[in-house]
C-alpha cells in the first residue's frame, strides 16, 4: 500500500493533488484493489461543477460498481479520456496515469475536510 | 411426494444431528405457532392429480374456438422440434449461468438469442430478455432517462394500452412524467404532436409498429431528424415480433432503441405468460443496457469461452438516479425463439410472416364484404386491422361466441373515440375455413342484432 | 459422448435454401405491401432440422442442471422439478388460451388462479395474494409501490422515505427500494447472526416506510425476536415486508402474516418446484394483509354470482405491473405441486429441506469453519477463511474444484457479512446417499486443498473451458455475432 504523502485523501478513497489552482483527483490504490479488475469509467462532462464530496461518476469493475465522489468543490476541467479505451490503468497506475479528473478549485476546495496520508492509512488499517 | 427419505434414513440423519427428533429442529416461539388451520386443496395422487388438471383445462372452451384474437399475443405455429430440445433437462433445470465453465452450452444460446434480436431489430446490441414487452418498454424508457438525464416521456396513444398503463403505474414509482400525443385519422401517430411537444425535458419518444390498431406506424425521416435534434431518443416498440421478418427494421426506420414482446417465436399463448420481453439498441446505450449479458472471451488456455457479463450493474444501488431492478430475464422463453429462429431460418420466417399478410388480406376482403362492415383506417397493416361494425362490438363478440368464434379485441374499451373498433387477427394458424365461418356468423349477428 | 472444442454459432454454418418445411410458401411480400415499408435484407441462417437437433443438443450436454446433479445454491432451492407439472402446463386447454379470451371462455384458467391465490394466502398467513408479479425482484417492486399507495392515502406519502434493510440482505431488496427513490438504512446483525432489535429501535421512527426482512434469514438462522421486531416497525407506523426467498424453510410449520409481515413475495421458481429454466422465467407472487388488499395490481381473480372474472375496475389500485395477468404456465405448475403434496406434503418438504440441511452442516463443521453453529433451517454458511489464511484457497477456488467433481458449486460470497462464504441449501428432494457422496467430494477437495493448493487455483480442468477472463469480456464487449 503505498500512498503517496503530498496527496490529501476523502474517507470514499479518492485522493487528490493540488497544483496551484487545479485539483487532480483519482481513487487510491488500496480503492482499485478492493475494487478489482477496472472495466469502464462513467466521467461526468467538462464544466460541470460539483459541490465537495457530490458524486460525479461511477467506477465499475467486474465485481461491483461504486461512486465516484468528488473530495474537493469546483469545476471539472479535464476528463482523463484515456480511460475510455483503457480502464485499466487505474488498477496499473492509480495515482499517476490513472487519474481520473481535473477541477478548477473554488477557494481552497474544502481542504480542511480532507485527510493527511497518516489519517487515511488508519481507516484503510482498520477496515 | 418428492422427497426421498425413508424412515430409518430420517432416524440415522438425526442421529448423525445430535437431535432426537424433527421438531427439535423446527422449534418456534410459542407465539409463532400456526394459529388455526391451514385451508389447502387435498393432495392427490399424481394420477388423479392429471385427472383434474385436465377437467381444469377442459373448462377453458376459448382454448378450442376458432380465434381472431391478437393485440399484443399471437397464436403462431410452433414446430414440435422446439420444445423436444428446449424441455431436455439439462436446459429445463439449469439456473442462471453464474459457474460459466459448466453453462457454456445455455450462455451460447443466450448470445445467439442476443444476436437473431440485433439482426432482426438492426441494432448493435440485445440483452438476454426481460419479462415482457411492457417490463421492457419501461427499461427502454430507463436507459433514455439515463442518457438524457431528462424526465419526460413522450408516447403515442397507438402504443398497445396495457404498455401504457404499465409505464403508468412506475412512472409514479420512479419518478418520471409521461405525455401521450393523438392518433391521427389514419390510425398513425399524428407526427406533428409528436413534434409540438418535443422540448429539453423529453427523454424518449415512443411509437409502436405495427401498432394497437395493427398499422404500421413509423415517423418518417423528417420526424426522426426532428426527434434527434431535439436530444430525445427515439424508442421503437414492436409487439408482433414476426413483423419483423418482412417490415423494414426499427434501426433503419430510426429507433435507437428497440423493445417489445417476442412471445411470436416460439412461446405459447398460455393466457398470458410467460412471455419475452425484447430490449436492444445502439452501442452508444451500452453502458445503461439493464439486465444479464452474455459476452464472449477465453479461458485461461485461450479457449474460447462464454461468459456473463457487464453484471456489476445489475446489483447496484444508484440512489440519486433511476436504476432497473426489474431485470431477472426470461432464459428459457428466450431459447424456445432462439430454437425456433433456427429450425424456421430465413426463408421460413418469411414465409410465415407472408402467410400472416395473405391471411388478414383474406379476413379483411371476407369481412368488409358484408354490408354494414368497414375498414376503420385505410393504413397499411401486419397481421391485424381495425373494423368498423355497425354495432357495439362487445355485443358482437359476445354472439360470435355463442357461435363458437372468438372474433377479435373490442377497441372501445381503450379508446371510447372509436366505438365501433374492433381488432381483427389472422395469422397461419387462420385457416381459409375459419375465415368462411367468421364471414357467416358475423352475417348471421349482424342480422340478428340489426332487427333487434 | 460430448465432443470437446467450441460449438459454431448458428450464423457461421448455415445455408440458404435449407430451411422451408413448416408452412406452404405464399409468396412475397411485396404482393402485400408497398415496398417501402418493407426490410430488403433478413440475414438468418438456415438450417435441416437435424443440425439444429444436434446444434441444442450438443448446447444441452454443456449444461448443468438439477436433473445432472447435486446442486447446493444457496438461497436458490433448486429443488426437483417434477416432469408431471410441465405436462400440465401443456394441456392445450390451458397453452393455447389466448390472454383476452372472455371470461366466461376461460373459467378453467381463472379457477387455477384463485386456488392458487387461496392456497397461498393460507399457507403464509395473509389476505390476499397478487399472481402479477413475473419474479421476485418484480414482486419486491410491486409490495414496495403498494406500501407507497398505501401510505400516499394516509397523506405520510412525503414523511415514509427510508427503507430499512439487514446487511444480510439480498442485493435486489435495496435496489428495489432505491429504484422508487428510498433511502435505505442498513440494519446490522448481532453476534448471534440475527438483525439486532437494539439497533433497529435506534433507526426506526417517522420516516420508516417498510423494513424489509426474511426469515429464516440468508445465514439460514431463525428470527426468533421476529414479532418484537413487527412491533417495534409497527409502532413507528412503517410496514413490515418479507422476502419469500426462504419460504422452503417454515411451510406448515410458521407463517409471515402472523410473524407480523403485512406485505410478502414468493418464488415459485424457488418454493414451488417451477423450472429455473436457465434463470427464467419466474413468478413472484404478492401476498398482502387485509387492509393493503385494495393497492393489488390489476387485474385481481374476482368470484362473481356469474362465475370467476377478470377485475379491473379497482380504484385504488396501483395500477399493472406487466403485460396481461400472470406468469399462467408456472401458476398451473405452482398448483399441480400444491394439490400434489397437500398441507401435509408442504410441512414435510420443510422439515426435510431443513433436515437435509443441518446433516451436511454437522457433516462439514469439520472440515469448514461454520460461523454459526447451532441448529440451521434450509440452508447454512460455511467460511473458506481458515483455508485462505493457511493455504490461499478462496471459496472461489473450492466451488471451481466441486464442479470437477460434477458438482455444482455452492452460493459465494453472499451475505457478505460472512468472508469467503459459501452459501450451501440442499433442498429435500435429495437422498441421503447423495448427501454422503457430496460431503466425501467436498472433503477430498478440502484436503487437495491443504496438500496442493495449486490444483485448486487451476480447477476446473475436467469441463469443457476453465476459469473464463471475465475481465477482458467487460472491457472488450463480445455480445453478439456480427457479418463480415
Amino acid at each position: 500500500m503505498s500512498e503517496s504523502s503530498a496527496l490529501l485523501y476523502s474517507k470514499d478513497h479518492e485522493w487528490v493533488r493540488f497544483e496551484g489552482e487545479t485539483a487532480v483527483i483519482g481513487i487510491t490504490d488500496y480503492a482499485q484493489h478492493a475494487l478489482g479488475d477496472i472495466v469502464y469509467v462513467e466521467l461526468p462532462r467538462v464544466g460541470q461543477r460539483f459541490a465537495q464530496f457530490a458524486s460525479i461518476g461511477v467506477v465499475e469493475s467486474v465485481k461491483s460498481v461504486s461512486e465516484l465522489y468528488t473530495p474537493v468543490v469546483g469545476e471539472v476541467i479535464e476528463v482523463n479520456t484515456a480511460l475510455e479505451s483503457d480502464a485499466g490503468v487505474i488498477n496499473r497506475s492509480p495515482q499517476e496515469e490513472g487519474w481520473i479528473i481535473k477541477l478548477r478549485l473554488e477557494g481552497d476546495g474544502g481542504r480542511d475536510q480532507l485527510l493527511d496520508a497518516e489519517a487515511y492509512q488508519r481507516i484503510t488499517s482498520d477496515t | 411426494m418428492y422427497t426421498p427419505h425413508t424412515p430409518g434414513d430420517i432416524a440415522e440423519m438425526l442421529a448423525v444431528i445430535g437431535v432426537s427428533s424433527l421438531e427439535e429442529l423446527l422449534r418456534v416461539p410459542s407465539e409463532l405457532l400456526p394459529h388455526g388451520d391451514f385451508s389447502l386443496p387435498q393432495a392427490l395422487p399424481e394420477q388423479e392429480l392429471i385427472g383434474h388438471f385436465t377437467e381444469l383445462a377442459a373448462m377453458n372452451a376459448g382454448a378450442q374456438m376458432r380465434s381472431f384474437l391478437g393485440a399484443g399475443a399471437y397464436r403462431h405455429y410452433v414446430p414440435p422440434v422446439v420444445g423436444a430440445l428446449a424441455m431436455r433437462g439439462e436446459f429445463l433445470t439449469s439456473y442462471t449461468p453464474y459457474q460459466a465453465e459448466v453453462s457454456q452450452g445455455y450462455l451460447q444460446a443466450i448470445y445467439e438469442w442476443q444476436t437473431y434480436i440485433a439482426l432482426l431489430t438492426g441494432l448493435d446490441i440485445a440483452n438476454a430478455s426481460v419479462y415482457d414487452g411492457a417490463s421492457a418498454l419501461v427499461e427502454g424508457v430507463i436507459m433514455a432517462i439515463h442518457a438524457t438525464h431528462r424526465r419526460s416521456i413522450v408516447i403515442s396513444r397507438a402504443v398497445h394500452p396495457q404498455y401504457r398503463a404499465v409505464l403508468q403505474t412506475y412512472a409514479r414509482g420512479v419518478g418520471y412524467r409521461v405525455i401521450e400525443v393523438a392518433i391521427g385519422d389514419d390510425g398513425r401517430t399524428d407526427t406533428a404532436d409528436v413534434l409540438a411537444h418535443l422540448g429539453d425535458d423529453v427523454a424518449a419518444v415512443v411509437m409502436q409498429s405495427p401498432n394497437i390498431f395493427g398499422s404500421i406506424d413509423t415517423p418518417g425521416d423528417s420526424c426522426v431528424e426532428q426527434i434527434r435534434a431535439s436530444g430525445a431518443v427515439l424508442i421503437g416498440v414492436v409487439a408482433e415480433a414476426l413483423s419483423l421478418a418482412v417490415l423494414q427494421e426499427p434501426a433503419l426506420w430510426g429507433a435507437e432503441i428497440a423493445v417489445g414482446e417476442a412471445q411470436s417465436f416460439g412461446v405459447p399463448v398460455s393466457y398470458g405468460g410467460p412471455y419475452l420481453g425484447f430490449v436492444a439498441a445502439t452501442q452508444a446505450h451500452l453502458r445503461r443496457m439493464p439486465g444479464r449479458l452474455v459476452g464472449r472471451s477465453v479461458d485461461r488456455n485461450g479457449r474460447l469461452a462464454y461468459t456473463l457479463t457487464l453484471q456489476a450493474r445489475e446489483q447496484h444501488i444508484r440512489r440519486e438516479r433511476a436504476s432497473s431492478n426489474i431485470c431477472t430475464n426470461q432464459a428459457h422463453c428466450a431459447l424456445l425463439a432462439t430454437i425456433y429462429l433456427a429450425a424456421v431460418g430465413e426463408s421460413g420466417l418469411r414465409d410465415i410472416a407472408v402467410t400472416n399478410l395473405r391471411r388478414r388480406r383474406e379476413l379483411m376482403e371476407a369481412l368488409t364484404a358484408i354490408s354494414g362492415v368497414s375498414l376503420y383506417f385505410t393504413s397499411s397493416t401486419f397481421n391485424e386491422v381495425a373494423l368498423r361494425l355497425p354495432h357495439d362490438p362487445q355485443r358482437v363478440l359476445a354472439a360470435l361466441a355463442e357461435r363458437g368464434i372468438l372474433g377479435g379485441v373490442a377497441l372501445n374499451q381503450w379508446y371510447p373515440e372509436y366505438p365501433q373498433a374492433l381488432l381483427v387477427t389472422a395469422t397461419e394458424m387462420t385457416s381459409e375455413s375459419d375465415i368462411a365461418a367468421y364471414a357467416t356468423a358475423l352475417r348471421e349477428v349482424l342480422a340478428s342484432l340489426g332487427e333487434a | 459422448m460430448a465432443h470437446h472444442g467450441p460449438i459454431p454459432l448458428l450464423f457461421e454454418t448455415g445455408k440458404s435454401g435449407r430451411a422451408r418445411r413448416y408452412v406452404a410458401p405464399m409468396g412475397d411480400a411485396a404482393a402485400e405491401l408497398p415496398s417501402e415499408v418493407l426490410r430488403t435484407r433478413l440475414p438468418l441462417p438456415e438450417h435441416s432440422e437435424l443440425d439444429v437437433v444436434r446444434h441444442f443438443t450438443r448446447l444441452s450436454q454443456r449444461t448443468f442442471g438439477i436433473d445432472t446433479n447435486f446442486y447446493p445454491l444457496g438461497s436458490c432451492t433448486m429443488k426437483y422439478n417434477p416432469r408431471v407439472n410441465d405436462t400440465l402446463a401443456n394441456l392445450p386447454g390451458f397453452r393455447e388460451l389466448h390472454p383476452y379470451t372472455p371470461d366466461r371462455y376461460a373459467q378453467g384458467a381463472l379457477l387455477v388462479m384463485e386456488r392458487l391465490e387461496r392456497a397461498l394466502s393460507s399457507l403464509f398467513g395473509m389476505a390476499a395474494f397478487t399472481l402479477n408479479p413475473a419474479a421476485g425482484a418484480h414482486g419486491e417492486l410491486t409490495a414496495l409501490l403498494i406500501a407507497r399507495a398505501a401510505f400516499a392515502a394516509r397523506g405520510e406519502g412525503e414523511q415514509r422515505t427510508t427503507v430499512i434493510v439487514p446487511d444480510t440482505a439480498h442485493g435486489t431488496n435495496p435496489a428495489s427500494a432505491a429504484m422508487l427513490g428510498y433511502r435505505v438504512v442498513s440494519l446490522p446483525s448481532n453476534e448471534r447472526g440475527r438483525v439486532s432489535l437494539a439497533a433497529l429501535r435506534e433507526i426506526v421512527g417517522p420516516t420508516t416506510a417498510v423494513c424489509m426482512m426474511t426469515n429464516p434469514n440468508t445465514l439460514g438462522l431463525f428470527e426468533d425476536e421476529i414479532r418484537a421486531i413487527a412491533d417495534t416497525v409497527h409502532a413507528a407506523g412503517g410496514l413490515m415486508y418479507y422476502d419469500g426467498a426462504n419460504a422452503n424453510a417454515l411451510m406448515g410449520n410458521a407463517r409471515p402474516g402472523e410473524m407480523g409481515f403485512d406485505l410478502m413475495h414468493l418464488n415459485l421458481h424457488k418454493t414451488f418446484s417451477i423450472p429455473h429454466g436457465g434463470g427464467g422465467a419466474g413468478a413472484g407472487p404478492v401476498g398482502v394483509a387485509a387492509s393493503l388488499v385494495p393497492y393489488l395490481p390489476t387485474p385481481v381473480v374476482e368470484r362473481t354470482t356469474d362465475g370467476l372474472r377478470l377485475a379491473f375496475d379497482r380504484p385504488q389500485s396501483i395500477g399493472p405491473m406487466r403485460s396481461f395477468w400472470s406468469n399462467f404456465a408456472h401458476m398451473v405448475r405452482a398448483l399441480a405441486y400444491v394439490e400434489a403434496n397437500g398441507i401435509e406434503g408442504l410441512t414435510r418438504v420443510s422439515q426435510l429441506a431443513v433436515l437435509n440441511a443441518n446433516y451436511l452442516r454437522v457433516l462439514l463443521r469439520d472440515v469448514l469453519e461454520v460461523p454459526y453453529d447451532e441448529p440451521c433451517r434450509h440452508e447454512f454458511v460455511a467460511s473458506a477463511q481458515r483455508l485462505k489464511k493457511e493455504h490461499g484457497v478462496r471459496a472461489l477456488d473450492l466451488a471451481k474444484a466441486l464442479l470437477d467433481r460434477g458438482y455444482h458449486a455452492p452460493t459465494m460470497y453472499f451475505p457478505l457479512l460472512v468472508p469467503e462464504c459459501l452459501m450451501i441449501e440442499p433442498t429435500e428432494t435429495e437422498s441421503k446417499e447423495t448427501l454422503d457422496a457430496f460431503v466425501e467430494a467436498f472433503c477430498e477437495v478440502i484436503a487437495l486443498a491443504q496438500r496442493d493448493p495449486q490444483r485448486l487455483f487451476d480447477a476446473p480442468e475436467c469441463t469443457v473451458v476453465g476459469r473464463v477472463d471475465e475481465t477482458k469480456a467487460a472491457r472488450e464487449p463480445d455480445l453478439r455475432w456480427r457479418e463480415r
